[in-house]
């Protein structure tokens, strides 16, 4: 498979992912800096987390408009699969290519801790080996954010990808951690070739991690 | 020409920085504050002919990246 990371000023999980991918998917991802303008053939692209551009104006607004984003949006609407992890998310949406928002969590605070999603929609690339699992979340702005029409077009479609969840797979208030709408921690596009997420799978890859949960998403793209 | 723009917060849109801020001006003794919606202003300095063109280019600028149109709504003012 051949595989690319995007890296902006301020990404900080590109490594990490590289990692993961090297170590689950089996080939060396090539680090593309966000000023090339070219991604020929690709069969993943990653875009990771970080905090780009320090976040300003929006988390991801700055870097949504970095030459490289052309070439990702090209790529993805060619079908070549694109998957957003946290601050990648939060650009992916900037750029158009998933639907909502991410806004501030409802707490105001950062939050860094272990949560637990459900794969909501289990026939894509990305979840098809996906189960109920634990990963760490950390991020101040992933309150994801719709208007009632829009989250209505994502759930009949099926583009709810993962859904935050209890132990048991309960999805309610108190799994919420920071005030998504319906629970919502990742989407896919329409045509679901796009993944956007705000938990790291890459931080939960390994058994020194912790925990290896992650490695499903990667695993599914295996498939 | 100068461009004043305000960005706001979709009224649908929860704004949890607004509710903090109402409590702490409440917590001042501003009994009477009901609401705090917390919004951007930004100011920039823009060539153009005519104050219609320069708003045309405000108005774009925003939809295509100052403002994001799903949570927020922009207004954009041009003075001389």
């Amino acid at each position: 498979m051949k595989t690319h990371v995007i890296v902006f000023p301020g990404s900080n999980c590109d490594r990490d992912v590289a990692v993961a991918i090297q170590n689950i998917i089996g080939s060396s991802p090539e680090m593309v800096w966000h000023k090339d303008s070219t991604i020929k053939q690709s069969d993943l692209i990653v875009v990771p987390g970080g905090f780009s551009y320090g976040d300003y104006l929006r988390c991801g607004a700055m870097a949504s408009t970095s030459p490289i984003m052309k070439s990702v949006i090209e790529n993805a609407n060619k079908g070549v699969p694109v998957m957003g992890i946290c601050n990648g998310f939060q650009i992916l949406i900037e750029s158009g290519l998933l639907q909502g928002a991410l806004i501030r969590n409802s707490s105001l605070s950062f939050i860094c801790r272990d949560i637990i999603i459900k794969p909501t929609n289990t026939k894509t690339i990305f979840t098809n080996k996906s189960k109920i699992s634990k990963m760490p979340i950390a991020h101040n702005e992933g309150n994801y954010f719709a208007d009632s029409n829009q989250i209505k077009e994502i759930e009949d479609n099926d583009q709810i990808a993962f859904q935050y969840c209890d132990e048991n797979g309960h999805i309610n208030a108190h799994s919420n951690p920071n005030g998504s709408i319906n629970n919502i921690a990742g989407v896919f596009n329409k045509s679901k070739n796009v993944l956007g997420m705000m938990p790291h799978p890459e931080r939960a890859a390994e058994s020194i991690h912790g925990c290896d949960d992650g490695r499903n998403i990667f695993e599914s793209l295996l498939s | 020409m100068l461009a004043k723009i305000h960005i706001t917060l979709k009224k649908d849109v929860l704004d949890p920085q607004g509710s903090v801020i109402a409590n702490s001006l409440k917590s001042l003794g501003f009994d009477n504050v009901n609401d705090v919606r917390q919004g951007k202003f930004i100011e920039l300095e823009i060539n153009s002919n005519s104050k219609e063109e320069a708003e045309k280019q405000c108005n774009d600028m925003c939809e295509k990246l100052l403002a994001n149109l799903v949570i927020e709504d922009y207004s954009v003012e041009i003075e001389n």
